[in-house]
């Protein structure tokens, strides 16, 4: 085995393009478990931790460019304003350790269905900006960036620069079920945002599916809801009938399986339930904003 | 491959290292520092965890080339660790210096010099110091790295809620103590 220590980013795309079948390794907490293991022997090991950039985030206009190794502890401490999906969903990652050294990169690379950023990427919206030597640089739209279990979108030449995430414009929410508060592999997990700018909601669906999905049939439902009943402008609250449709349609949006963590059944179920919780708290999180914001004005 | 970092203060150097060996392996197997311990490999437990630039880790699941140039403190530097924060304010610098821990002192660490139930005699931190009085160690293989996790909060929190202690232990896994041994250990050396 070679172990290839890049100092530059130019550097690592030439080494991934001399041996595409480099394993990068960022914060190594699904690389190492594999080596560790002996489920992986790769002939080369491109370390990332030298790459000082992919460390760094940057707040735009409309979003934030995320880099690749940034670890979750750092999106929890910082861009909770900004990222309030990722920044929640990061905070149930493993523990502190684990969160000090993984990141949103290697979540991507690893594209595992169970993986907490996943949903929380669906729902706000996010393009992963992936580069290589020979091509260049492409964004890949999120909704298209999971291709199968445990794989993704990426060439073999290439490597995740950052991932841009729309700030958030309204309350987001992520939520989890697993059989402990910590260091707990999601049974099954929702994201879920609401997008006032645009009168849109977005939804992410983690475990519950070869690959993490969005709900599509259940966000057309409920933004033609909202909108029929002037929601977003009176502000009223959403009707337990519109709430459970809602509910049921991400349930069915599932294609789960039964394994060691859950049932299909159990997991269809859970993402009901989320998803009504979710959708709650978020609505009610906005008709509380319109009411200060009303009241200041 | 070779591999130069610094552990708990001093310059090390280990040799033939596999390039995916861990950083744990290096510590315990290459330099002889076996208070780190080794019980998952997979992060799940604990009690690997060290400090990497700082920032607590499991060692486990650092590549050991990662570790080139960096700086890490194991449980056998902690005393040293905590002494030099007392005293400067600051954490160490890295290299050369007379501080640090000498290898050869952490590979022999023991609570030795006095009794090693009450810690008397023995420069321990004061985590440590509290994690004997508070009955918070019984097979003691979990210790090390609730040690580490527990030093790290203090450092960033002084006057922990229980909740705060919760989840920083959250990653450490015991399967003796019950826990509230240990957090009784963490209040106690809080409040001193
Ligand atoms: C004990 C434990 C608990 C865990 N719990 C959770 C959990 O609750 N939720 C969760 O989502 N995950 C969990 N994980 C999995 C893991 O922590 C996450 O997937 C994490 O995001 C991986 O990030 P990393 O930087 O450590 O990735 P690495 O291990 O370094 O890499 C992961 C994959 O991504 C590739 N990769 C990394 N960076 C890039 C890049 N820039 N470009 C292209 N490919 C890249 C690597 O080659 C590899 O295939 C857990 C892991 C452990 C050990
Ligand atoms: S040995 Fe590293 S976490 Fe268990
Ligand atoms: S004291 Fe035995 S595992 Fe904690």
């Amino acid at each position: 085995m070679d172990f290839l220590r890049p100092a530059s980013w130019e550097e690592a795309l030439a080494a991934k393009a001399e041996h595409p079948a480099a394993v990068p390794i960022a914060g190594g907490t699904d690389v190492m478990v594999e080596i560790n293991f002996g489920h992986r022997r790769p002939d080369h090991l491109l370390d990332l931790n030298r790459i000082g950039e992919l460390a760094e985030w940057e707040s735009g206009a409309d979003s934030v460019r995320l880099g690749a190794s940034v670890p979750y502890a750092a999106i929890m401490e910082n861009l909770r304003a900004e990222l309030p999906g990722l920044a929640l969903a990061s905070h149930t990652v493993a523990s502190p350790q684990i969160r000090n050294r993984g990141g949103v990169g290697g979540n991507l690379g690893t594209a595992s269905p169970a993986g907490d950023a996943h949903p929380a990427l669906l729902a706000a919206g996010a393009e992963v900006e992936a580069e290589s030597a020979a091509r260049g640089s492409r964004r890949i739209p999120i909704d298209d960036f999971y291709t199968g279990v445990k794989r993704n979108a990426l060439a073999p030449d290439e490597l995740i620069r950052a991932v841009h995430i729309k700030k958030a414009d309204g309350p987001q929410q992520y939520s989890k079920v697993g059989t402990r508060n910590a260091m707990v592999i999601a049974v099954c997990a929702f994201g879920l945002a609401l997008h006032p700018a645009t009168r849109t909601v977005r939804t992410g669906i983690g475990s519950a599916a070869p690959t993490p999905v969005r709900a599509k049939t259940a966000e057309e439902f409920l933004n033609a809801a909202l909108e029929e009943d002037g929601l977003w402008d009176n502000g009223e609250t959403i009707t337990p009938s519109v709430a459970q449709r809602f509910a049921d349609l991400c349930a069915a949006a599932c294609n789960p399986i039964d394994d060691v963590r859950g049932t299909a059944g159990y997991r269809r179920r859970a993402v009901g339930v989320m998803a009504r919780r979710t959708l709650t708290w978020t609505w009610e999180s906005y008709r509380g904003t319109r009411r200060t914001l009303k009241g200041a004005a | 491959m070779r591999v130069s970092l610094t552990v708990n203060g001093r310059p090390q150097e280990a040799d033939d290292v596999w390039e995916g060996e861990s950083l744990l392996y290096v510590l315990r197997e290459r330099l002889g520092l076996p208070g780190s311990k080794n019980a998952c490999e997979q992060g799940e437990c604990g009690s690997c965890t060290v400090r990497l630039d700082g920032v607590p880790v499991c060692a486990c699941l650092v590549a050991a080339g990662q570790a080139e140039g960096r700086d890490v403190v194991t449980v056998e530097g902690l005393a040293d660790h905590a002494r030099q924060r007392a005293e400067g304010g600051g954490t160490r610098g890295t290299g050369g210096s007379e501080t640090g821990t000498p290898l050869r002192d952490a590979q022999r660490w023991k609570a030795e010099g006095g009794d090693s139930r009450t810690g008397e005699g023995t420069e321990l931190s004061p985590i440590q110091q509290a994690f004997l009085e508070a009955g918070a160690v019984q097979c003691g293989f979990c210790t090390p790295g609730l040690l580490v996790m527990a030093d790290e909060l203090l450092e960033r929190n002084p006057n922990p809620a229980d909740a705060d202690i919760r989840e920083a232990l959250c990653g450490n896994l015991c399967r003796c103590t019950g826990y509230e041994k240990i957090m009784d250990a963490v209040r106690l050396a809080a409040s001193r």
